[in-house]
């Protein structure tokens, strides 16, 4: 079982050095660099001064050891320097991941409590007319953009009925996550209700279900110990997929309501074309998907014994 | 044939597409203004009335004609920006499949990649490289959505590798490609279409948020998403704004999205469950 956590992990490693190389590689397309931004910003930098800089950063070096650089620097813990605010990224980032973690991990919660319920229902009055209005409330979830529900929450909710504030953190309140958090679990919850349905369907009718009911097990009991369990794969599949992909899946989201996040910070710097600054976002965001869905693969070595032995 | 359009989803998702078509193809007889250049500050945000059926938008124009021009720039980057991904998943997903081997390893490792970074960040780097507009957003866009039909053909593939009628073509001396584009992608081709109409509405939906954030279509080309990003300023004088184009983003993506579903329950009954 080590042994199979210690592949997933190398996985994961390699797949994250994957993806940096190739945004390394995207964004060296682009020309100028750290110095030739402070040059244009006319900061009267002294050029000599500018081509110290320059050599220290590696600037000139071609592009095979510049991305040896890249990846030496990041092993130390260094992200670079943002093109606009000098500030170094790691600092940036480290102020914004618990702001983007926290919207995910209450959107995810509302997904769950939400979505799975309506799938278990939907699944146990199927054909019936509930399933019906379950299955099209889910599939108008998947298709409602985000930004927009988000704008037409902020004009109820905010501006008609004053519930809620606008947009902004507020220093951390609730009040403020509720509808980011809301907005970004839409989607998740209709795919969830969707998944769930699916995952109970699949298992009534499997061979153990049978078995357990025939040799007279009480219903409750059978949906406990047999159909949960093993519906609980799928479904945890698809909440691993869905949460780790929300730390990208937030930066609408994010903008939208100026959550101080990773996500709106993406923007911002795509705009600006901070190029190291957007590195350290996708580094973040790739990192977070990976970390979840390792923990995911790990879960399942644990609940579903089949899987260990493959 | 006839009989499948009792299925409430394909009936209303196949009618919602068929109108979009339409209100796309006839646009300059549909829209009473022009989308861009019947600016006129004399009219900005107007509601709603007779002369302007949705209201105006902050520079004076009529809501609804650029709504209606609008599913042009939708129908035209969802459609191409499916058809790039589904050729890039499909070839790969077949050749990996068929072939297996180091090659098979090589395009399951680069789809795990495209799985890990979401598409709209991907697409986001790519658009910050290229900068805006719609020729860089069909290329962003493009590039980055083919992991899902990669998957289900390599797996249809493998499924139906060893079946008689493709041993029956390799002994009849026919090279793989040929076995691959003639005898297994007829064969693979329903839930392939299932997947691919799902594709046009999340492509919609990619380019209308990567609008909204301003990344995308150029304004004044009258995008949905677009439309949508001055909305939150204007969201207490003028509500209109921010409700229609966003309600034509939902019908069009539901409307893919029921079409898809009824699809899969036409062509693929197997697959009911796999998404």
């Amino acid at each position: 079982m080590a042994l199979v956590i210690l592949r997933r992990l190398a996985q994961a490693l390699i797949t994250v050095a994957v993806v940096l190389t190739l945004v390394f590689l995207l964004f060296s397309v682009i020309p100028g660099n750290y110095v030739s931004s402070l040059m244009a910003e006319k900061r009267g930098v002294d050029p000599a001064v500018a081509a110290r800089i320059a050599a220290s950063l590696h600037l000139n070096d071609p592009t095979p050891l510049r991305l040896w650089h890249y990846f030496v620097d990041l092993l130390h813990g260094n992200l670079g320097v943002s093109f606009s605010t000098q500030q170094p990224v790691t600092e940036m980032l480290s102020g914004r991941i618990f702001a983007s973690v926290r919207l995910a991990l209450a959107a995810i919660s509302f997904a769950i409590v939400t979505g799975l319920p309506l799938g278990y229902l939907a699944a146990s009055r199927q054909g019936r007319w509930v399933d019906g209005v379950a299955m099209v409330f889910a599939v108008s979830g998947l298709s409602v953009p985000a930004f927009w529900f988000g704008l037409l929450a902020m004009y109820v909710f905010s501006l008609q009925l004053g519930l809620l504030p606008t947009f902004g953190y507020g220093g951390g309140d609730l009040a403020h996550l509720v509808m980011p958090a809301l907005t970004l679990g839409i989607a998740p919850m209709a795919l969830l209700a969707r998944t769930t349905r699916a995952a109970v369907l699949e298992t009534r009718n499997a061979d153990f279900i049978r078995t357990a009911r025939s040799k007279g097990m009480s219903e409750g009991r059978l949906v406990r110990k047999h159909l949960a369990r093993n519906a609980f794969v799928l479904i945890l599949t698809m909440i691993g997929l869905q949460f780790g992909a929300m730390l990208g899946g937030s930066v609408v989201i994010e903008s939208l309501f100026a959550w101080p996040g990773v996500g709106s910070l993406l923007i911002q710097s795509v705009g600006l074309r901070d190029i190291p600054v957007v590195q350290g976002c996708i580094l973040v965001i790739v990192l977070f998907f990976l970390a979840v869905n390792t923990l995911v693969d790990i879960a399942y070595l644990i609940i579903d014994p089949r899987i260990r032995y493959k | 044939m006839l009989r499948q359009l009792r299925r409430p989803n394909l009936a209303v998702g196949g009618g919602i597409v068929v109108l979009l078509i339409i209100i796309a193809v006839f646009a300059p007889l549909i829209a009473p203004h022009d989308p861009i250049h019947d600016a006129n500050l004399m009219y900005a945000g107007e509601p709603p009335s007779t002369a302007f059926w949705l209201g105006t938008d902050d520079q004076g124009r009529d809501i609804f004609s650029r709504i209606v021009y609008g599913a042009r720039i939708a129908l035209t980057v969802g459609l191409l920006v499916e058809m790039m991904n589904a050729a890039i998943g499909i070839a790969l997903g077949l050749s990996a499949g068929y072939f297996g081997g180091w090659w098979d390893e090589f395009v399951q490792g680069l789809t795990n990649v495209m799985l890990a970074v979401p598409t709209i960040v991907f697409a986001l780097a790519l658009m910050a490289v290229m900068g805006p507009g719609i020729p860089s957003l069909l290329v962003a866009l493009g590039l980055t959505d083919w992991a899902y039909s990669c998957r289900i053909s390599r797996a249809q593939v493998l499924s139906m590798k060893s079946s008689p009628f493709i041993q029956a073509a390799r002994t009849m001396g026919y090279g793989p490609g040929h076995i691959m584009l003639r005898e297994l992608l007829p064969n693979i081709a329903g839930p392939l279409i299932v997947v691919a109409t799902m594709g046009v509405g999340s492509a919609i939906m990619a380019e209308a948020s990567l609008s909204f954030l301003g990344l995308g279509v150029v304004p004044p080309a009258p995008s949905w998403g677009s439309m949508l990003a001055g909305a939150r300023e204007q969201l207490i004088v003028a509500p209109w704004i921010a409700v229609f184009p966003g309600l034509a983003i939902f019908v069009t993506v539901l409307g893919f999205n029921l079409l898809g579903d009824g699809l899969r329950d036409l062509l693929d009954p197997q697959g009911r469950s796999r998404r």
